[in-house]
């Protein structure tokens, strides 16, 4: 693994992490007694902290460092939790994923530098919380020493003096002490290092992997002994960690030497040569252990005893998670996202180069490789499901984001926002939450801003003084729809059409009916908006939201009843790859309808055929229904065949019928963009290749059905007003 | 990525290029052993280490140690910057007895204020 891969995963992990921590923050903030969400804000601190040491990220080392010692402090309880923490905290969160932002910045130094002061203020902000003494990273180098003083003969030094034996697994798990020794060396100054490297055995059985290391270390600076093990928190595993405070008794050296695994005589003299003891010191300690042992036992064994229940628990506490952490590895599996695109792109053709072998066989008309094209065709659908299934996310993760937007916008506005969210296990494709976000976003902030009145005015409406905006998503006949709702003022049905009025883009004394209001909003540079916010307002809105879903091949509709709220729609594809496909064919070409909208299909009949070039519709069943002939739409030379074929398509609750020359069936399809020549086309969203090697367009079925709904409208409304 | 073997007038120099790290240790240490096996002094030559680590380092002990027991000269030269750092940091500098370029405490307090 290289090290630009770990710097990945440590990247992509830590931003879970802050995730994770600021969806804990905002419980924290409904709930400040809950016990859960407080160790859920340290443990992911904590273990940015770790990882970012791991790999000598040291400005995030520092900065969660200084977090860790407030989130401490409330976990005990010390400081008490009030909407100004949380928003310190959320803040510190930012700050960590713009540290984080630096290490993929190109020019990082430089991107350092911008958000320097962000930082030192937060940091001056986190040590303002803490009860004195102030936090290391921020206190001046003579600051008080916290250190508990027992017995009278202590050492002259001022150091501390810490002991590290490595253990062997240590470099094979990822860890390498220099990152530690480096980060200690930022919080102080290291005065004396001696290696020992006694347990490295005979070349022969040396395992190049294994750690066979010890240091024993000076170290002077204004720390307390917390800071120090916090240090060394992630070797405590695997490593025999020792510290000892500044003007320590002698005896604890004396321990120490005990407790070491190399040769006695020579670590004391190691001691005295680092400076940690003085020679008399030395001479003194091994007196009073030899003749004084039972006096000193009780105490000394008291005084191991309580460290070692500290080391102990620390230690279990540890190996618990590890073993949280190990069961959540072994069920899920991280898989870079471009091979998956590698995969599903493969199974495209896969998809493809069976439809070519089902039809091969259909022309030889034998038995034999017909079914066994049949059977491995079910195979590749099955394939493609699961293939497809792997992308499949839920949007939770998306909505619960708006968590946290809901919560600062609500604040700046001024309004209390209570944000639900239904249906967050409703899973979409990977790709599509990411085109989804920016719209979403907008949809959300407009309603914050737009939908949701002030509480007073709220209070005169008879509404509970908190706005509500639910997110819902549902699967709906191959689509997921996303809901955003609020329970606001409504569309100003008489503010849109002054401003549109007034704009010129519908004539005074028109009264439109709803649909065409709603159109209306969508244009781009349409804002109602009295004044300017910096949320929103600024007309670059809605139409950028439409714009969106539309290149999604989604649409977007709304729901408005004045004085008592909103409702925009999203509908989008599943996914942006593959789609089930209604071969027809007009002419001698074929185009593709996505076969999840597809209602039913019916042989134009004879006397039907002669009205509808022009009425336009037929008589479905007692419904009219729009038609739309896609020879005439795509300009097809030639005249019909024989017999024509209407596929009755619906689309978000509105049916039209497509006229075609003849049906081909069902289809799988890859869909493959069109070039950027072809992108403005209208009526078409992509093509595909068939098993034959022909092209096939794919119809652009909602702005068709759209097209063909507006015709009919438009015809219906000449007609009506032709007698006047 | 790997080191090379050079035998000139009864010497043996081991060129280390590119990182020297636990990803390489496994695949290092047979070469180093091997270059002290052979017979007369050994050079090893750190100016192209691009990465060391602890386990790099451990092999620079394990070859200082293994050449003790024999009875021969082992030279480090050349310490590239990055090495030089991890032999400074485990105070190691003087334990293999070569001179380096540039001396430790001027050293020492750059490397620190470019931390700040």
């Amino acid at each position: 693994m290289s090290m630009a891969i770990v710097q990945q995963t440590y990247i992509v992990e830590s931003r879970e992490l802050l995730r994770d921590m600021e969806s804990a923050l905002l419980r924290l903030e409904k709930a400040p007694q809950d016990a859960e969400a407080i160790t859920a804000v340290f443990r992911a601190a904590h273990t940015i902290k770790g990882s970012s040491g791991a790999v000598n990220f040291d400005a995030i080392v520092a900065f969660t460092h200084a977090m860790e010692g407030v989130l401490e402090q409330i976990r005990s309880g010390r400081i008490a939790i009030d909407g100004k923490l949380i928003a310190m905290l959320l803040a510190c969160g930012d700050h960590v994923s713009a540290l984080l932002d630096c290490l993929a910045a190109d020019d990082r130094n430089a991107a350092f530098a911008r958000i320097r002061g962000k930082g030192e203020n937060l940091l001056k902000d986190l040590g303002a919380r803490l009860p004195a003494p102030p936090l290391p990273a921020v206190a001046p180098r003579e600051a008080e020493v916290e250190v508990e003083r027992i017995g009278s003969a202590t050492v002259a030094s001022g150091d501390w003096h810490i002991s590290l034996r490595f253990g062997r697994n240590l470099l094979k798990n990822g860890l390498d002490p220099l990152s530690f020794i480096r980060y200690l060396a930022t919080l102080g100054k290291i005065s004396q290092v001696t290696t020992v490297f006694d347990a490295m055995p005979d070349a022969a059985v040396m395992d190049p992997e294994s750690c066979y290391l010890g240091m024993e270390l000076d170290f002077n600076g204004a720390v307390t002994k917390d800071t120090i093990e916090d240090v060394f928190e992630y070797l405590r595993e695997d490593c025999a960690i020792r510290i000892l405070p500044p003007h320590s008794r002698i005896s604890d050296y004396v321990d120490l030497i005990n407790a070491l695994p190399e040769d006695k005589v020579r670590l004391g003299e190691l001691l005295v040569k680092s400076g940690a003891l003085t020679r008399r010191e030395l001479d003194a300690g091994l007196r009073i252990q030899a003749e004084g042992a039972k006096r000193k036992l009780g105490e000394i064994l008291v005084g191991q005893g309580a460290v070692q229940d500290e080391l102990v628990t620390a230690a279990l506490e540890k190996q618990d998670l590890a073993k949280k952490n190990r069961a959540i590895e072994s069920s899920f599996m991280r898989v870079r996202a471009d091979k998956l695109d590698e995969l599903i792109t493969l199974v495209g053709e896969l998809v493809i180069a069976s439809a070519g072998t089902a039809l091969a066989a259909q022309r030889a008309s034998d038995g034999d490789t017909i079914e066994a094209a049949s059977t491995m065709a079910q195979m590749v659908e099955e394939v493609r499901d699961r293939a497809l299934k792997l992308r499949m996310v839920p949007i939770g993760e998306t909505f619960t984001r708006f968590t946290r937007l809901a919560r600062d916008l609500g604040g700046e506005l001024g309004k209390q926002i209570e944000l639900a969210l239904t249906g967050t296990e409703t899973e979409l494709d990977k790709s599509m939450v990411e085109k989804i976000a920016d719209p979403l976003l907008h949809l959300v902030r407009n309603a914050i801003d737009h939908g949701i009145e002030p509480a007073g005015l709220r209070r005169e409406r008879g509404k509970p003084a908190a706005g509500r905006l639910q997110l819902n998503a549902y699967h709906d006949s191959g689509s997921i729809v996303i809901e955003v709702s609020d329970d606001g003022g409504g569309l100003d049905r008489k503010r849109i059409l002054e401003r549109a009025v007034e704009r010129g883009m519908i004539a005074a004394g028109h009264t439109p009916g709803d649909e065409e209001i709603h159109r209306l909003i969508m244009q781009s540079g349409f804002s109602t908006a009295r004044t300017l916010s910096n949320i929103s307002g600024r007309g670059v809105g809605m139409d950028v939201v439409r714009r969106n879903i539309e290149s999604l091949r989604g649409t977007l509709s709304i729901d408005s009843a004045e004085g008592q709220g909103t409702t925009f729609t999203m509908r989008l594809p599943l996914t942006l790859a593959i789609i089930e496909g209604f071969l027809v064919g007009v002419d001698r070409s074929s185009y593709v309808v996505p076969l999840e909208m597809v209602v039913e299909c019916l042989e134009l009949s004879a006397e039907d055929r002669a009205r509808i070039s022009e009425s336009g519709y037929i008589n479905l069943r007692g419904e009219v229904l729009p038609l739309l002939r896609l020879r005439e739409v795509f300009e097809v030379q030639g005249e019909p065949g024989r017999r024509e074929n209407i596929v009755v398509v619906n689309y978000a609750g509105r049916r039209a019928g497509f006229v075609v020359d003849t049906l081909l069936g069902e289809f799988q399809t890859v869909i493959k963009p069109l070039g950027r020549l072809f992108e403005r086309l209208s009526g078409i969203s992509g093509s595909t290749i068939l098993g034959n090697g022909e092209v096939a367009l794919i119809l652009d079925a909602p702005a068709l059905v759209q097209r063909a709904v507006g015709a009919e409208a438009a015809r219906r409304f000449s007609k009506s007003e032709e007698p006047l | 990525m790997a080191i090379t073997l050079e035998t000139t007038s009864g010497r043996c120099r081991a060129i280390v290029r590119g990182n020297m790290t636990i990803y390489e240790a496994a695949a290092d240490k047979p070469v180093l052993l091997d270059a002290l096996a052979k017979p007369g002094d050994v050079e090893i030559d750190l100016s192209a280490v691009s990465e060391m680590d602890t386990a790099g380092l451990q092999l620079l002990i394990l070859a200082e140690r293994e050449s003790l027991k024999a009875g021969k000269r082992l030279s480090i030269v050349g310490h590239s910057e990055s090495s030089l750092d991890v032999l400074d940091r485990y105070n190691l500098v003087s334990y293999f007895g070569d001179p380096v370029v540039i001396t430790r405490p001027e050293r020492r307090k750059s490397s620190r204020r470019s931390r700040r």
